[in-house]
C-alpha cells in the first residue's frame, strides 16, 4: 500500500520543526526514524497532512556524558544506542532493551526518542525510561521544558507532548555499577512484547541494596513496580526473597485484554517475568 | 560438435545446484508485478468492510473525477463481461454451487469481497480514488460458527440455497465393501477413544503477493499472473467468461511461492480480464499483503470428531471421522474436495479393519477456503496421529509401540486399506528405526522422566508422527469417480535442436520447486546430453499448450513420467537415424551411456543424440520414412497414486509457568522413493516441516464477532522467522515406487503433513502428567498456560 | 514534489518525487530497480531490504525523500562490475538457500549486512540476525547454512594485496 498524500518538510533546526508542527496543529506529525509511522501511513491508519522530518538534525543524535547523567539525543537510533559505550557503562538496561526492539533493519532507522514519543504500551523503551527515572527534554512553541518519565506517558499511545512539541533528548541518571536485565516475553521474534520487565539492581554484601523495576504492557502506559522495589530493598539476594518480592508485581498494574493476550494471562506473566528479570539482573 | 558423455545414471540422484538461482539471486527475476506495458492502467479494488450485507447503492461520482482516474466500475457495470467464478469439484450430486460473481453484484458474503474497481494512470491515484467511493450497505446477519450455521433457523449465507450445508460426503468401508463396520467395531471394542480436534484456519501466505497483468491488444488477450495453474486458468477464463480458449494466452512468469494458495482462479484475475476488455488497455492489479490476507483463499478450518476403537493389546479395530469443513462465503475452485483428499488417509500407515468418514461442507460469511499445502491430508494425519497418542496413553503403552503393533509390514505390500486405496510400497519400520536413532529417543525419554520426577518447571515432551500420503494427483479415472471436473494427467514435450541442445516443454508450473533443474537432470540421463544443454520451458500457454500444472506433489510423480516417456520416444525416433549413420541395422543398436552403438561391441563407433539431431536437421539422405524431427511429446495418466511415507519425531520444552513451547529437536526421516535431486528434496522437507510447525505453534486466521479478519497483516498473522524455528535434522530411507519409471513418489507436501501432529503430540506429552489430554492449535503460550490451569483445576495434577 | 538525489548501485539519479513515495516504489517504479520487491505492508517480511548508506533497511518503510543524498545498494548492485557474484549470492546458490526466490533479494542483503558486522556468526546469531526477513519456502535451514558458508568464504578469500594474501594463507592453513 501507498500512503495518502501529505506535505513534507525537512527541518533545518529544532526551532524550524517546532514552527512547522505548530502551524500544522493536529494535522502535523513528526517523522523520526519512521519505523512505526511508515507502516501506519501505508495501511492508511494515519493520514497526517504534514510530516516534519527530523532526520537532518545531527544535533539530535548521539549519547553525551552529562555529569551524573547521560543525555541521549532523541534521533539516536536503536542500533547506535545499543552499541554506545557510555550506555553500556552507565545505563546498560537501555542497551539490553534496545537490542530487543524490532529487527536489525528497524534498529538501523528507528530512534530512541521516536519509540518513547510513540508510547506504544507494547514498546520496550518506555518501561526502561520509567525504571531509570529518565527525564524528557521537550522543545515546544512555549520554549524548553523537562518532563519526567513518570509524567510523560499519559495514556494509550499518548504522551505529554502537545502539537508543536518536539522531544529532543532524554536525560538518564547514571546507574553506574548496577546490574540490569530486560526480560521480554513474546512468542515469536517479530512479535511485540506481551509483557516486559525492566529491572536494575544494586547489590551490596549479598543483599539487594536498591532496585528499580518497571513493567511493559501491564497497562495503557508503562508501570513502575514500586511494591517490588520496596520489597527488594534490603532483601537478601536469594531466589526465595526475589520470588516473594516479584509477587507484588501486580500492584499498580492494570493489564488489558487485546488481540495478543488476555489480562488474566498478563496477570500470570508479570510476577513470573519480574522474578526472572530481577534474578537475572541481580545474578541470583 | 561437442559430445557430452554421460552415464545413464549420471545426473539423476546428483545434488545439482539449481538453474533457477542465477536470476533469483541477482534480482533479474520476472515477477508479474515487474511488468510494465505502454499505456498500462493500474487497478485498485474497493473491498467490503462488512462480512455480510446487501449493497444498497454505490456512488462513484467523486472517484471518477479524481486525478489520474480513467474509469471506475462496479459489478453491475461489468455484469455481462465478468463471468462467474468456477468451482470444478462438486463432490456430490447435490453439492450447492452458489453464484460467485468476481465483483459483487448486490450482496457481499465475506469481509474483503470486491465491490468496486478504480482504473488509474498510477497505483497511488487508484488507491486515493477508492476513498472517494461511497457504498451503502444494509447489514445482514453474519454466520461464523459451523455448528451454528447448520442449526435450524440459522441465518443463510446464500438465501437462494435455503441452507448453509454445501454437501455431505460419506465413505463407509462396510458399504463400500473395503472393510468392516465401525459401529460393530465400537460395540465389540475393549477401548474406545473419542476426541474433537480443531484444524484452525490458516493463510497460505506465499511471499509474493498475487499480481496480474492483462494485455488486450493483439489477437490473443494475454494474461500474466502469479499463479500455480496457468493452464487451468486459461480454460476457466474461457469457460467462465465465454471468451474462446484459443483467444487467451496465459503466462505464469516467475512465481513467488504458492503452497496451494495460488492454485485458485481468482476474482481479481477475472476482474482484471474484464477491465482490460472494457478499457481496451493493458491493466495491472497487484494486491497488497493486507488484501492477500483477506481475499486469497484460506486453508484448513475443519472440526474433526474422531473415534478410534481397539483391543487392550493395542490392536485398532476401527476408525471413524466426522468432519465439518468450512467453505467460507463462496466455493473455491476445488474447495469441496479438499477434505475428501484427506478422506482416504485417516488410516495412515495402519491396518485398520473398519473405517467410516463423513464430511459436511458448510458456508459461513468468511473468506473462502481451499487447498493449502497438503490439502486434506495434513488434517487427516493430524487427527490420526493425535488420537493414536491418546490411545497409547489410554493403554499406557509407548506411542511408538502402539504404532508398531498396527502398521503395515513391508512384506504386506501391495496393501489395500479399508478406505479402498492400494498402497504400493513402503517400509515404515525402517524409517522409524532411523528416526529414533537420529533422535536419541531413549535418552530423551530418560531426561523426560528425570524432569518429571524433579518437578522441573520446564517439562520435556516427545512427539511421534508417522504418515503416508497419496501423492501424484491423480489418476483421471479416480478423479472422475470423485466427480472432479478435470483429469489428472500431465504432459511433456522434448525438442532436440539441430545443434543437439534440448528444449523441454512441461505442463507443470513450478513456483520454487526447481523443475528447471530436476527436469534437466532427467532429460540429461534419458538422452545422453549435458545438464546445461537442456532448457526447460514452462508456464506459458503459447509454448506449453497442454498441462495441468503444479499442486498435490504431482509434478515429478506424474509430469516426470510424461517427460521420461517423451524422451523415450525421442530415442525411438533417433534410432533409425543413428543406424543409418552407423550403417547398421536398427535392431542391432542399443542406446546406452548417452550414445547409440552396436550391441555387444564396446569400443565400436557411436552416434550421439546431437549427431542424430544434426543429421535430421540436414535431412540430406535420411532413409525413407524417417521424419525430419526428433521432437516428441507424451502425456501420462497415472494408474495409482504414489505413497511416500515417513516418521517424524519432535522434542519440545514447555515452560509451565508461561506456557511457552520451544522446539528443542526435530528429526524427519522420509521415504519419497527414488530421489532426482537430494538437495531439492531436503529443501522441500525443511520448508514443509517449518509450515507444519507453524500450524502447531504459531499461525491462526481469526475473525471477530462481526466477521472481520483480525489477523490481516503479518503483525497479527505470525509466520515464523529464522529465530523461531529449530534446526531440522533430515534423512531418507528409499523404497522405490514400483510402476514408476523413476521410482519417485513426490515430496512437496510431506513435511507439512507429518510435522504438525509430531509437535502437538510433543506438547501434550510434556503436560500429560498434569492431566492435559489436548492443546488446541496453535499452541500459543497463553493457550498452553490456560490448558494447564484448566487441567489443574480439574484435579489432574499428580494423577 | 520534492527534488532528491540518490546514488543507487553506483549510478546517481536526480528526481522529483511526491513526498509520500516509498523508497522501494522509487527504486522499482521510477528507477526500474525491480530486483527489490515488496512482500508486505508492515515491515515484517524484509523482502525489500537494501543497504542505505551501508546498513540494511527495509525500503518499504523509508520515504524516498528520507534517502535524499544517500547511497543505496540493491540486490542488482551487489555483484561486481564484471558480474562476479558476491560471496553471499554464491553461498545461497551453493547451499540451496532459496526456493521461490521472492524473499531472496532481501534475505541476501540482510545477510550481507549481518556479515559486515559479524564475520563469524554462530547459528543463533544468524537466526536472530535475520529475524526481520521472512521466508515461506526453506524453513531457513539452508539459509543459515548459506550464511555460514558465505562467512567462511569471505574470511578465507584471498585479498588482492600481497600482505593480505599472506595473512589469508595463515587463516586457511
Amino acid at each position: 500500500m501507498i500512503p495518502a498524500a501529505f506535505d513534507y518538510t525537512k527541518a533545518a533546526s529544532v526551532e524550524d520543526a517546532v514552527t512547522a508542527l505548530a502551524a500544522a496543529g493536529d494535522d502535523g506529525k513528526v517523522l523520526a526514524g519512521g519505523q512505526s509511522l511508515l507502516p501506519m501511513l501505508r495501511l492508511r491508519l494515519a493520514a497526517p497532512a504534514m510530516l516534519v522530518d527530523l532526520g537532518g538534525l545531527a544535533e539530535l543524535r548521539g549519547v553525551h556524558d552529562d555529569g551524573d547523567a547521560l543525555r541521549i539525543g532523541a534521533m539516536t537510533t536503536h542500533d547506535e544506542v545499543m552499541r554506545d559505550p557510555l550506555v553500556h557503562e552507565h545505563a546498560p538496561l537501555i542497551a539490553q532493551a534496545a537490542e530487543t526492539v524490532g529487527d536489525r533493519q528497524i534498529r538501523h532507522l528507528g530512534t530512541f526518542g521516536g519509540s518513547l514519543a510513540h508510547a506504544d504500551p507494547a514498546g520496550d523503551l518506555p518501561g526502561v525510561a520509567l525504571a531509570l527515572d529518565a527525564v524528557m527534554s521537550v522543545v515546544g512553541p512555549s520554549g524548553v521544558r523537562d518532563v519526567p518519565a513518570s509524567d510523560f506517558f499519559v495514556d494509550y499511545f499518548t504522551t505529554a507532548l502537545g502539537p508543536g512539541d518536539v522531544l529532543v533528548s532524554v536525560r538518564v541518571p547514571k546507574l553506574t555499577g548496577w546490574s540490569t536485565h530486560y526480560e521480554k516475553f513474546h512468542q515469536l521474534a517479530q512479535s511485540w512484547s506481551v509483557v516486559g520487565v525492566a529491572a536494575a539492581v544494586r547489590r551490596s554484601n549479598g543483599s539487594i541494596a536498591e532496585a528499580r523495576v518497571a513493567l511493559t504492557n501491564m497497562g495503557v502506559t508503562p508501570v513502575r513496580a514500586r511494591g517490588v522495589e520496596e520489597a527488594l530493598t534490603g532483601a537478601p539476594a536469594t531466589a526465595d526473597a526475589v520470588a516473594d518480592a516479584a509477587a507484588r508485581a501486580l500492584e499498580g498494574a492494570s493489564p488489558l485484554t487485546d488481540g495478543t493476550a488476555s489480562a488474566e494471562y498478563r496477570t500470570q506473566l508479570a510476577p513470573v517475568l519480574t522474578r526472572r528479570a530481577v534474578m537475572a539482573a541481580g545474578g541470583v | 560438435m561437442t559430445v557430452t558423455e554421460q552415464r545413464p545414471s549420471g545426473e539423476v540422484g546428483r545434488d545439482r545446484r539449481r538453474k533457477e538461482d542465477a536470476r533469483l539471486i541477482t534480482g533479474r527475476t520476472s515477477w508479474t508485478d515487474n511488468l510494465s506495458l505502454p499505456g498500462m492502467l493500474h487497478l485498485a479494488i474497493l473491498r467490503s468492510p462488512m462480512a455480510h450485507a446487501r449493497i444498497t447503492g454505490i456512488d462513484v461520482t467523486a472517484a471518477r473525477g479524481a486525478p489520474g482516474v480513467v474509469d471506475v466500475f462496479t459489478g453491475p457495470d461489468i455484469a455481462d463481461l465478468q463471468g462467474a467464478m468456477p468451482c470444478i469439484w462438486p463432490v456430490t450430486e447435490d453439492t450447492v454451487l452458489p453464484v460467485y460473481p468476481p465483483l459483487a453484484l448486490d450482496e457481499v458474503r465475506h469481509a474483503g469481497e470486491p465491490v468496486a474497481v478504480v482504473a488509474a494512470r498510477d497505483r497511488a491515484s487508484a488507491l486515493d480514488a477508492l476513498e472517494l467511493i461511497e457504498v451503502g450497505y444494509e447489514p445482514l446477519p453474519v454466520v461464523l460458527d459451523m455448528e451454528a450455521a447448520l442449526a435450524d433457523g440459522a441465518p443463510l449465507v446464500h438465501e437462494a440455497a435455503g441452507t448453509n450445508r454445501c454437501y455431505t460426503w460419506i465413505l463407509d468401508s462396510a458399504q463400500a465393501g473395503t472393510g468392516g463396520d465401525v459401529a460393530r467395531a465400537e460395540a465389540e471394542a475393549e477401548v474406545v477413544v473419542r476426541r474433537r480436534f480443531i484444524q484452525q484456519r490458516l493463510i497460505p501466505a506465499f511471499m509474493e503477493p498475487r499480481s496480474t497483468v492483462v494485455d488486450p491488444t493483439g489477437d490473443q488477450i494475454t494474461m500474466w499472473s502469479s499463479t500455480q495453474v496457468p493452464h487451468v486458468l486459461r480454460i476457466l477464463l474461457s469457460l467462465g467468461t465465454g471468451m474462446p480458449e484459443h483467444k487467451i494466452r496465459v503466462i505464469a512468469p516467475d512465481v513467488g511461492g504458492g503452497f496451494g494458495g495460488k492454485l485458485e482462479v481468482t476474482p481479481e484475475e477475472f476482474i482484471a480480464f474484464a477491465a482490460a476488455r472494457r478499457l481496451h488497455k493493458p491493466v495491472k492489479f497487484t494486491e497488497s499483503r493486507s488484501e492477500a490476507m483477506l481475499s486469497a483463499h484460506h486453508g484448513r478450518d475443519q472440526v474433526q470428531d474422531i473415534t478410534v476403537t481397539a483391543r487392550r493389546d493395542g490392536t485398532v479395530t476401527g476408525m471413524s471421522a466426522k468432519l465439518l469443513a468450512n467453505m467460507g462465503g463462496y466455493l473455491g475452485i476445488i474447495a469441496p474436495g479438499i477434505p475428501i483428499l484427506g478422506a482416504f488417509m485417516y488410516g495412515g500407515i495402519y491396518k485398520f479393519p473398519a473405517y467410516r468418514f463423513e464430511c459436511t461442507g458448510v458456508f459461513t460469511t468468511t473468506t473462502k477456503t481451499d487447498a493449502y499445502r497438503g490439502a486434506g491430508r495434513p488434517e487427516a494425519t493430524f487427527a490420526l496421529e493425535r488420537i493414536m497418542d491418546e490411545l497409547a496413553a489410554e493403554l499406557d503403552m509407548d506411542p511408538l509401540e502402539l504404532r508398531r503393533r498396527n502398521w503395515i509390514d513391508s512384506s504386506e505390500f501391495p496393501f489395500t486399506t479399508a478406505a479402498g486405496l492400494t498402497y504400493d510400497s513402503g517400509d515404515y519400520a525402517a524409517a522409524t528405526a532411523r528416526a529414533t536413532e537420529l533422535f536419541g529417543y531413549d535418552a530423551l525419554r530418560q531426561e523426560q522422566a528425570a524432569r518429571r520426577a524433579s518437578g522441573d518447571p520446564v517439562q520435556l515432551g516427545i512427539g511421534v508422527s508417522t504418515y503416508t500420503e497419496m501423492c501424484g494427483l491423480a489418476p483421471s479415472r479416480v478423479l472422475g469417480q470423485l466427480r472432479y471436473a478435470a483429469g489428472g494427467w500431465e504432459s511433456a514435450a522434448v525438442r532436440v535442436l539441430p545443434t543437439g541442445k534440448v528444449e523441454v516443454v512441461t505442463g507443470t508450473s513450478p513456483h520454487g520447486q526447481g523443475h528447471e533443474t530436476a527436469w534437466s537432470q532427467i532429460v540429461a540421463d534419458q538422452l545422453g546430453v549435458g545438464f546445461d544443454d537442456v532448457e526447460v520451458l514452462h508456464g506459458d500457454t503459447r509454448t506449453s499448450h497442454k498441462g495441468l500444472d503444479t499442486y498435490g506433489s504431482r509434478s515429478l510423480a506424474v509430469g516426470g513420467i510424461a517427460l521420461v516417456n517423451a524422451c523415450q520416444r525421442v530415442v525411438e525416433k533417433a534410432l533409425p537415424v543413428a543406424a543409418h549413420l552407423l550403417e547398421a541395422d536398427p535392431a542391432d543398436l542399443e542406446f546406452a551411456e548417452g550414445a547409440f552403438r552396436v550391441k555387444g561391441a564396446p569400443g565400436a563407433a557411436t552416434k550421439t543424440m546431437a549427431d542424430c539431431a544434426f543429421a535430421v536437421f540436414q535431412s540430406h539422405d535420411l532413409p525413407d520414412g524417417v521424419e525430419s524431427t526428433l521432437d516428441a511429446d507424451a502425456t501420462y495418466d497415472p494408474e495409482n497414486f504414489s505413497y511416500p511415507h515417513g516418521t517424524h519425531l519432535c522434542a519440545v520444552e514447555v515452560d509451565t509457568e508461561t506456557g511457552m513451547v520451544k522446539v528443542r529437536s526435530y528429526v524427519a526421516v522420509d521415504d519419497v522413493g527414488r530421489v532426482i535431486n537430494p538437495l531439492i528434496v531436503e529443501g522441500q522437507v525443511h520448508g514443509g516441516v517449518a509450515q507444519g510447525i507453524a500450524q502447531a505453534l504459531f499461525e491462526e486466521a481469526r475473525y471477530d464477532e462481526d466477521g472481520n479478519l483480525t489477523t490481516g497483516t503479518f503483525v497479527e498473522y505470525t509466520i515464523p522467522s529464522s529465530a523461531d524455528l529449530p534446526d531440522i535434522v533430515t534423512d531418507r530411507t528409499e523404497t522405490p515406487a514400483p510402476g514408476h519409471p523413476l521410482g519417485a513418489k513426490g515430496v512437496g507436501e510431506a513435511g507439512t503433513i507429518a510435522s504438525t501432529p509430531a509437535v502437538v503430540n510433543a506438547v501434550v506429552d510434556a503436560l500429560r502428567p498434569m492431566g492435559v489430554t489436548d492443546v488446541r492449535m496453535p499452541c500459543t503460550p497463553e493457550r498452553v498456560w490456560s490448558t494447564i490451569v484448566a487441567a489443574r483445576a480439574a484435579g489432574g495434577e499428580g494423577r | 514534489m520534492t527534488r532528491i538525489s540518490m546514488t543507487v548501485d553506483g549510478v546517481r539519479y536526480d528526481d522529483d518525487v511526491e513526498p509520500r513515495t516509498l523508497l522501494v516504489q522509487h527504486l522499482r517504479d521510477r528507477l526500474g530497480k525491480v530486483g527489490t520487491v515488496v512482500g508486505c505492508d508492515t515491515s515484517n517480511c524484509g523482502s525489500c531490504t537494501v543497504l542505505l548508506s551501508g546498513t540494511s533497511v527495509k525500503s518499504c518503510s523509508v520515504l524516498a525523500v528520507q534517502a535524499d543524498g544517500a547511497d543505496v545498494t540493491t540486490i542488482e548492485g551487489l555483484a561486481g562490475a564484471d558480474g562476479e557474484l558476491h560471496p553471499v549470492q554464491t553461498a545461497f546458490h551453493e547451499q540451496h538457500g532459496l526456493q521461490c526466490g521472492f524473499c531472496t533479494p532481501g534475505m541476501i542483503m540482510a545477510s550481507v549486512d549481518l556479515l559486515t558486522e559479524n564475520p563469524d556468526p554462530t547459528d543463533e546469531e544468524i537466526r536472530e540476525g535475520l529475524e526481520g526477513n521472512l521466508c515461506r519456502c526453506t524453513g531457513y535451514q539452508n539459509i543459515v547454512r548459506a550464511v555460514h558458508a558465505a562467512a567462511e568464504s569471505m574470511r578465507t578469500s584471498v585479498p588482492s594485496t600481497p600482505e593480505g594474501a599472506e595473512a589469508a594463507e595463515g587463516v586457511t592453513t
